[in-house]
């Protein structure tokens, strides 16, 4: 019972950080149909900031996130305008090929300025220590983790679904060229969501420091498992993407905790599984 | 689409018979570099034939991206499942000639081509990406685990292959391997020169541009593509045996997602779609890969990705594309 209660923690914690990194990815490609690489790479970014911020500059934990958050947009937007948009409907291998390219610059550049080794985001007294529910203690960090996911979703749901702007979004990511015809500023949509996408993916990034490591070769070893989130959920699909992060994260931990020996190896069938099963994602939608 | 493939202006010249001068050509263009690469690093041969298995591993790439427009990043699963199978062959078995860990080799790599084929082609576009950077990963980690036959993260070694047709000992030097890797990729070039321009290879081309229309003309775009995952297989085992039989080591970084991503790199670097593009990109690549990461290997990672951009905007034909156009134009305005 304990086992089963601690997996179940942390495969909610681990299944929240992966959704908040990666639902800016899922929404970006659904509306920008990128098949964005670098994703990871953003979020290996704002780890970086936040432990630069937060270890050698002693900020606050959360002047430490802000930064994080800020500092990657005001890199990752230069990017979008001299690269991405030259990628924009072009064939996936091209976008496979631009986006792995920035990846491994991003990788190259951040070992030589920060070097090779793992770097920690020092957490706040508060966070630190675990919270007694009577029956089991829990980490707070988890639960940290748990109430940002939580609140990102809640968060976007209502932007998306209520805001003049997620109206937008919405109708964008169904028929771009529709939405431009219709007076929709379609490049400011694209531009203002990658921003987000990316302050999310930086913020993720800086919250998961705990789960997953921040080292320059973060971009890579967690690329396949925010892609895979993004296909099993479906991309641009919010609950998708909520369910593939709960369900990956479920079956990522279950494994780590039940056959450490096998690593990854029961995760990655089952990838291939679902996707097999359901070609266009948990929430797909066919596509036109 | 802006990466056009290199076949049209190819098709469109006057060399497309059987065997055209196009093949000779080629085939004397082989020969010749590798007779220099011989006489200019003597000393180094075992680089030289690692860039042979390296070309093949990214023909084989080429004929699956370039000619049947599947992008996967999981295609050095093929040429492991070539390299452990030969190796194994050898290591476990106790089956040391050199053809017959080379057969050995193609069976394996037939095997998991068709496997990944049967997978992969399942989904289009990102989950089919996923899907083969998760087979890479699988393959990896079965591998890792099997290490009671592959030797795990230590790698496979006690292999031992004895002399070529019972001549030619693989000397310290390496030129045995180096003379047994050249013949085997004149031979396999020649072999795909055919299969390419073949009906069956024209079909897959279709295939490539248009699916649903090669469907409505009464052929199975799902089987010729499988089929050409085999054939494609087959090329990547004769690329990791050759690696086994010349290194006498087999490591998991040959069933690993940087060499795939490595291997697309070249095949775009040089021009996909078109064979001569594959060998050129490896070649180019790989010397350069020699060259800088002897320096540092983490610059190597930012020149490698500066490249990959570079290349996408400013030459989406590859290198050999870009100057195979350069020349058709030139002979056009004559």
């Amino acid at each position: 019972m304990q086992t089963v209660l601690s997996i179940a923690i942390d495969a909610l914690a681990y299944g929240m950080v992966l959704f908040v990194i990666s639902i800016g990815l899922s929404v970006t490609m659904g509306l920008m149909r990128v098949v964005n690489l670098a994703h990871g790479a953003f979020a290996m970014i704002g780890g970086y900031i936040a432990s630069y911020a937060a270890r050698d500059l002693g900020l606050a934990y959360g002047f430490a996130v802000l930064l994080a958050i800020f500092g990657t947009i005001v890199i990752a937007v230069p990017i979008e305008r001299l690269l991405y948009r030259r990628i924009y409907g072009a064939p996936e291998l091209t976008q496979v090929l631009m986006t792995i390219g920035i990846t491994f610059c991003i990788i190259g550049i951040a070992n030589y300025v920060f070097g090779p080794t793992l770097k920690t985001v020092p957490l706040p007294s508060e966070l630190q220590g675990s919270v007694d529910l009577g029956f089991r203690a829990i980490a707070t960090h988890r639960i940290f983790a748990i109430v940002c996911g939580l609140a990102v979703a809640a968060g976007l749901w209502y932007a998306i679904e209520k805001t003049a702007f997620g109206v937008k979004l919405r109708a964008s990511v169904d028929n771009a060229a529709m939405a431009a015809a219709l007076g929709v500023r379609t490049e400011i949509v694209y531009a203002v969501s990658f921003a987000v996408a990316v302050g999310l993916a930086a913020f993720g990034g800086v919250v998961g420091a705990e789960l997953l490591p921040v080292e320059p070769y973060y971009a890579l070893r967690y690329m396949v498992t925010f892609l895979v989130v993004v296909s099993v959920g479906g991309a641009g699909s919010i609950p998708g993407a909520l369910v593939a992060c709960l369900l990956l994260g479920a079956i990522d931990t279950t494994g780590r905790y039940l056959m450490p020996e096998f690593g990854e190896f029961f995760f990655y069938l089952a990838v291939i599984a679902i996707i097999c099963v359901f070609p266009r994602g948990l929430a797909g939608r066919a596509k036109g | 689409m802006t990466m056009t493939t290199t076949n049209d202006m190819i098709a469109a010249s006057p060399a497309r018979r059987r065997f055209g001068g196009g093949d000779l050509i080629g085939l004397a263009i082989i020969l010749l570099v590798a007779v220099i690469g011989y006489f200019l690093f003597p000393n180094n041969l075992a680089l030289l034939t690692r860039i042979i298995a390296a070309a093949l591993l990214v023909l084989s790439l080429d004929l699956v991206t370039g000619y049947c427009g599947v992008a996967t990043l999981g295609h050095a699963a093929l040429f492991g499942a070539g390299a452990y199978a030969a190796g194994i062959a050898s290591a476990h078995y106790g089956i040391n000639d050199p053809l017959a860990m080379l057969a050995f080799g193609i069976v394996a790599g037939a095997v998991a081509g068709l496997v990944c084929g049967v997978v992969i082609l399942r989904a289009h576009g990102l989950p089919q990406l996923v899907l083969s950077i998760a087979l890479i990963h699988l393959f990896h980690e079965f591998a890792n685990k099997a290490s009671s036959w592959t030797g795990g993260s230590d790698g496979l070694s006690g292999i031992a292959p004895t002399a070529l047709l019972g001549l030619y000992e693989f000397d310290l030097w390496g030129r045995t391997a180096y003379v047994f890797g050249v013949v085997l990729l004149a031979i396999v070039f020649l072999l795909l020169r055919l299969i390419v321009r073949s009906p069956f290879g024209m079909l897959c081309r279709g295939i490539k541009e248009d699916p649903v229309r090669i469907r409505s003309m009464g052929a199975s775009p799902k089987i010729a593509l499988t089929k050409m995952y085999v054939i494609s297989g087959a090329v990547a085992g004769v690329g990791g045996a050759l690696n086994a039989i010349s290194t006498q080591v087999v490591g998991l970084d040959s069933l690993s997602f940087n060499m795939s991503a490595e291997s697309l790199v070249m095949l775009v670097l040089g021009g996909t779609g078109s064979l001569f593009g594959a060998l050129t990109g490896t070649v180019v690549f790989m010397f350069f890969e020699d060259v800088v990461s002897a320096a540092n290997p983490f610059h190597w990672l930012t020149m490698v990705g500066a490249l990959l951009i570079a290349v996408v905007l400013f030459a989406p034909k590859g290198l050999y594309g870009t100057a195979a156009a350069l020349v058709a134009r030139r002979r056009e305005a004559k």
